[in-house]
C-alpha cells in the first residue's frame, strides 16, 4: 500500500514538467503568467504536437524568449499572437481561429455526430416494430386457461 | 430505398479520398506564411570579410535563391553539391543559421562555396522573421523581393527539376 502511494505521488510530481528553464522566467509574476498562457497555446514548429512551453527544441526556446521580450516591451497577447502568425501561419496556434479554411476542423466532429444520429433514427424508423403476429381470440383464451391451471396448483 | 445499399461504397470512397490526400502529404512540411509577400526587413553581417553580408535590398533586381544552412546541419551537407550546380544558373544567397564563424568557414572550405553573398544570423532572430523552423530551408525570391516558394529540408535533384527550376523559368519571363 505504501509503495503504491509513493508511486502515485511520484507520478503526480512528474505532471507539471515543462521545458521552461529557470533563467527564462520573468521576475514579474503577472507577465510570467501571461507568458505561460501564451506558451501553452503556441505550437512548437519542430515537434509539432507540443506547445512551446513543453518542447525542449531550440526554436521553442527562442519563441519563448520572444514571447517574454514582447511582453516586457508592453505588447498585448493578441499582438504577440499576430506577430507569430505573421511568420509561421495559423499553424503556430494550437487553438486555431475560425476561418473558412479551418471550418472543417471546427464543425467536422459535430457534423459527423449529426450524421450518425440521423443514421440511427432512420434505421430505427424503418425497422418493423415487431415480427411477432398479434394475439387472436383463441390465443387469449388459451393463455387464460393455462394461467388458471397454474393458479390452482 | 435501394440507393442506401450504395452508402457503404460512398463512405468508403470519402474515407479513401481523405487517406489518399492525407497520407501522401508530409505534415512536417509547412507552406510559408510569407508566400507571395515581400521578404522581411533584415540585415545580416558577412561571414567572410571578402564577401558581402545579406540584407533585404540584395533580394531585389533578379530572382534569387536564399538558402538557410548551418555547418552543424547534416542534410545541408547532402544538398550542398546541388547548390553548387544551381549557383551556375541563379544567384544563391547564403543565410548562415546559428553557426560558429570558424565552423561555417571550414564547411565551405571543405565542400565549396556556392554563395554569392553570405549573411550570418548567430541568434536565429532574422530566421524567425522568415518563418524558418529548421535547416536547411530554401526560399525562391522574385525580382521584386517577394517570397514565391519555400522548400523545407534538403534540396534534391527531383525538387530542383520539378519545382525550383520551372519556377525560376517562369519568374525570368
Amino acid at each position: 500500500m505504501k509503495r503504491l502511494l509513493l508511486a502515485l505521488l511520484l507520478a503526480l510530481a512528474a505532471l507539471p514538467a515543462s521545458a521552461i528553464r529557470p533563467d527564462e522566467i520573468l521576475s514579474d509574476p503577472a507577465l510570467e503568467t501571461r507568458a505561460r498562457h501564451l506558451g501553452k497555446e503556441l505550437r512548437c514548429l519542430v515537434c509539432q504536437n507540443q506547445s512551446i512551453d513543453d518542447s525542449e527544441a531550440d526554436l521553442a526556446r527562442d519563441l519563448r524568449k520572444i514571447v517574454r521580450e514582447r511582453l516586457v516591451a508592453g505588447d498585448s497577447d493578441p499582438e504577440i499572437r499576430r506577430f507569430l502568425v505573421a511568420r509561421y501561419g495559423d499553424f503556430v496556434r494550437l487553438d486555431p481561429p475560425l476561418r473558412l479554411a479551418t471550418a472543417v476542423l471546427w464543425f467536422g466532429p459535430a457534423v459527423m455526430l449529426a450524421l450518425g444520429l440521423l443514421g440511427i433514427v432512420l434505421f430505427l424508423r424503418r425497422r418493423p416494430a415487431s415480427d411477432v403476429p398479434a394475439l387472436d381470440e383463441a390465443d387469449r383464451a388459451r393463455i387464460e386457461r393455462v394461467l388458471a391451471e397454474d393458479d390452482k396448483r | 430505398m435501394r440507393w442506401l445499399y450504395l452508402a457503404p461504397v460512398a463512405i468508403f470512397a470519402v474515407v479513401a479520398g481523405y487517406f489518399a490526400v492525407g497520407l501522401t502529404r508530409d505534415p512536417g512540411t509547412l507552406p510559408s506564411a510569407l508566400l507571395n509577400k515581400p521578404a522581411p526587413e533584415f540585415a545580416l553581417p558577412p561571414l567572410n570579410p571578402d564577401k558581402p553580408g545579406l540584407a533585404t535590398a540584395d533580394l531585389k533586381g533578379a530572382p534569387v535563391l536564399v538558402n538557410v544552412w548551418a555547418s552543424w546541419c547534416v542534410p545541408c551537407r547532402a544538398e550542398h553539391p546541388i547548390l553548387i550546380r544551381l549557383a551556375r544558373e541563379v544567384p544563391v544567397l547564403g543565410f548562415n543559421y546559428k553557426d560558429k564563424t570558424e565552423d561555417a568557414r571550414r564547411f565551405l572550405a571543405e565542400l565549396g562555396d556556392p554563395y554569392a553573398k553570405i549573411g550570418t544570423d548567430p541568434t536565429g532572430r532574422a530566421a524567425i522573421d522568415w518563418g524558418v523552423y529548421g535547416v536547411p530551408e530554401t526560399f525562391v525570391v522574385d525580382a521584386e523581393g517577394r517570397i514565391r516558394h519555400r522548400h523545407v529540408g534538403p534540396l534534391t535533384d527531383r525538387v530542383v527539376a520539378e519545382t525550383i527550376r520551372p519556377l525560376l523559368k517562369s519568374l525570368a519571363r
